[in-house]
């Protein structure tokens, strides 16, 4: 059985409609990439609510950071690169410094942007919003939470940062599942091994705990869809439980998802750890199952990382 | 507020002036140059043009004003400070360690500050931003930005004034403290800016230059802003860097550096003339 695919930006053009209709403070902004961010579905029904800014991030945040001062809650939208890259220092000075109610969407994350190349595929992106004081991460799995996550963001007060991918991938999460900021969501459970993971690659996560069960070994996966503030509590309590712990995100491992795991472990309980992720390097042209392949980000490289980890597992 | 006559406009940008010394030489760091050039068009903002109340300074209809260049805080706290919204006495704590007074304007450090600034170049942006929420709400607030001559070589302030243009933004005020000096020296040898009022008025601005120290033309100036209509306006403010302190005056090392005792003395004598 195939299962639907669907881009998670494709979430976030829903999730900003579910807005635009509930709440008139919601503003859209995007810098020349409405089609394709999907901020222009947002558009085509509030239009006046919604403004282009022109090839322009770093205009667009400051707009953006006008418009929360006057109580507005702009969503500002581009690619990743261009907008946690391009215009982080109007996102750390003008906007996180003065804890505004600023709405980030970065879309086409990761290499799986594909054909683009390397200049496109923002993998430095989580790390650069991470680091930010006030600053909350949020890195949907699908589209069905990517709408949740849009829909979350904009009833929290202070800046967001959401990451979405660029192309179809599995849907796999459900309406009617939870959705909390700042809150794991357990979607396997298992004692030799957790798998923690943010965006897309999450599906990975799953298939690789299939293929691991065939082969005895128990593997938690924990959909780690808020990157900070971190859910500390299910990190620890993995760790506590099973004793070791895979991190997976199309990202550099520097910086990410797994260096905010490690950090936390480090302090408070060393555990054996890999991560799963774009190692120093740039990315390329290519589909994204070129890439995923190339970079190591499928489940066959998450089962490899299980197997290495376990191998270093204390007893 | 009720308006001041021009003498007494004149009186408390002495009072001012001597603020900013004060300040920068208590602090023992700080800018005091730039922050001298901007008195009289800060001075006229908050006493006579700016709708505006102290004491209550969330006051959602009140008019705004971005400070861009936030190097300059020294005089915008002293203005802030003698229009009333904290004690004047408190202006003495800048840049020390628990002060409201941040080295360069904490929007959450201060009520009153309507952004934090310090890394060039984005007022102006948020400034826009404000106005297009005023316009979206149908309220008729003003928002006023301050910016450096040496400031406008940022990029961002180009892509904010298309923005202001493209939307129409009559609302805003630019202003642009020229006073020809920056860190590394004299602007037009750092990176020029000639033909200033060209650049703007080909972006589609309402251009108004004058003498920035002169307050009847500052006044004047904002008045003919806020009756231009479909436009931006921004005033092309001509200033005198250190203007005020003679030895600071025209001098680009005195844009950051804070007078010792021996020149605080001679700096207030001058600013007061020999008696207050």
């Amino acid at each position: 059985m195939s299962i639907k695919k669907l881009p998670n930006r494709d979430g976030y053009g829903l999730g900003l409609i579910e807005l635009g209709k509930t709440n008139p403070n919601v503003i859209v902004l995007d810098a020349d990439l409405a089609k394709s961010t999907r901020s222009d579905w947002f558009q085509e029904k509030f239009p006046d609510r919604f403004f282009d800014l022109g090839i322009a991030e770093q205009d667009m945040l400051g707009t953006a950071a006008g418009l929360a001062l006057a109580g507005k809650i702009p969503f500002v939208t581009t690619y990743g690169v261009f907008v946690a890259g391009r215009a982080w220092d109007q996102i750390r000075t003008t906007v996180c410094y003065a804890e505004l109610n600023v709405k980030i969407a970065g879309a086409h994350g990761g290499v799986s942007v594909g054909p683009d190349g390397a200049t496109h595929q923002a993998l430095e992106d989580i790390a650069l919003m991470r680091v930010l004081p006030n600053m909350t991460v949020v890195v949907p799995c699908d589209a069905v939470e990517a709408k949740k996550a849009t829909i979350a963001v904009a009833s929290i007060q202070g800046p967001c940062y959401l990451r979405f991918a660029r192309e179809a991938t599995p849907v796999f999460t459900n309406e009617e599942d939870s959705f909390q900021i700042g809150k794991a969501n357990q979607l396997v459970d298992g004692s030799d091994v957790t798998i923690i993971a943010c965006g897309p690659i999450v599906y990975e996560s799953l298939l690789a705990a299939e293929e691991l069960q065939k082969e005895g070994i128990s593997a938690r996966v924990l959909n780690m869809h808020t990157v900070k503030p971190l859910d500390a509590e299910a990190v620890l309590k993995a760790a506590a439980e099973t004793g070791a712990i895979v991190t997976a995100e199309e990202h550099q491992i520097f910086g990410g998802l797994g260096g905010a795991v490690a950090e936390l472990l480090a302090k408070q309980n060393p555990t054996p750890m890999e991560m799963i992720g774009v190692k120093d390097t740039f990315g390329e042209s290519g589909t994204p199952e070129e890439l995923a392949e190339k970079y190591e980000l499928t489940a066959k490289d998450i089962v490899k990382a299980v197997k290495r980890v376990l191998a270093r597992k204390k007893d | 507020m009720v308006p001041q006559s021009i003498e007494n406009l004149k009186a408390i940008c002495r009072d001012v002036r001597a603020d900013i010394v004060k300040m920068t030489a208590a602090a023992g760091s700080g800018h005091p140059g730039g922050s001298l050039s901007s008195v009289e068009l800060l001075t006229a903002l908050y006493f006579n043009v700016l709708n505006h109340r102290p004491e209550d300074p969330h006051w959602p209809e009140r008019d705004r004003f971005i400070l861009s260049k936030g190097h300059v805080c020294p005089v915008l706290y002293s203005v802030m400070a003698r229009t009333g919204y904290f004690p004047v006495e408190e202006l003495m704590t800048l840049r020390k360690f628990g002060s409201r007074l941040q080295g360069h304007p904490s929007y959450k450090a201060l009520p009153g500050l309507e952004s934090s600034s310090g890394s060039l170049g984005q007022g102006l942006s948020i400034a826009n931003g404000l106005a297009l929420a005023a316009k979206l709400d149908g309220k008729s607030y003003r928002v006023y930005c301050l910016m450096g001559d040496g400031e406008l070589q940022e990029g961002q302030i180009w892509e904010a004034m298309m923005t202001a243009a493209h939307y129409k933004l009559d609302n805003v005020c630019a202003i642009v403290d020229y006073n020809n000096l920056q860190i590394d020296g004299k602007v037009e040898e750092v990176m020029g800016l000639n033909p200033l009022v060209k650049k703007w008025e080909s972006f589609n601005w309402n251009v108004i230059e004058i003498d920035g120290h002169d307050l009847a033309q500052v006044l004047k100036a904002y008045e003919e802003a806020a009756n231009h209509k479909g436009q931006p306006s921004v005033i092309i403010a001509h200033t005198i860097k250190g203007k005020g302190v003679s030895f600071m005056e025209n001098v680009a090392g005195w844009h950051g550096k804070a007078p010792n005792q021996e020149e605080l003395e001679r700096a207030l004598q001058e600013i007061y003339g020999g008696g207050k």
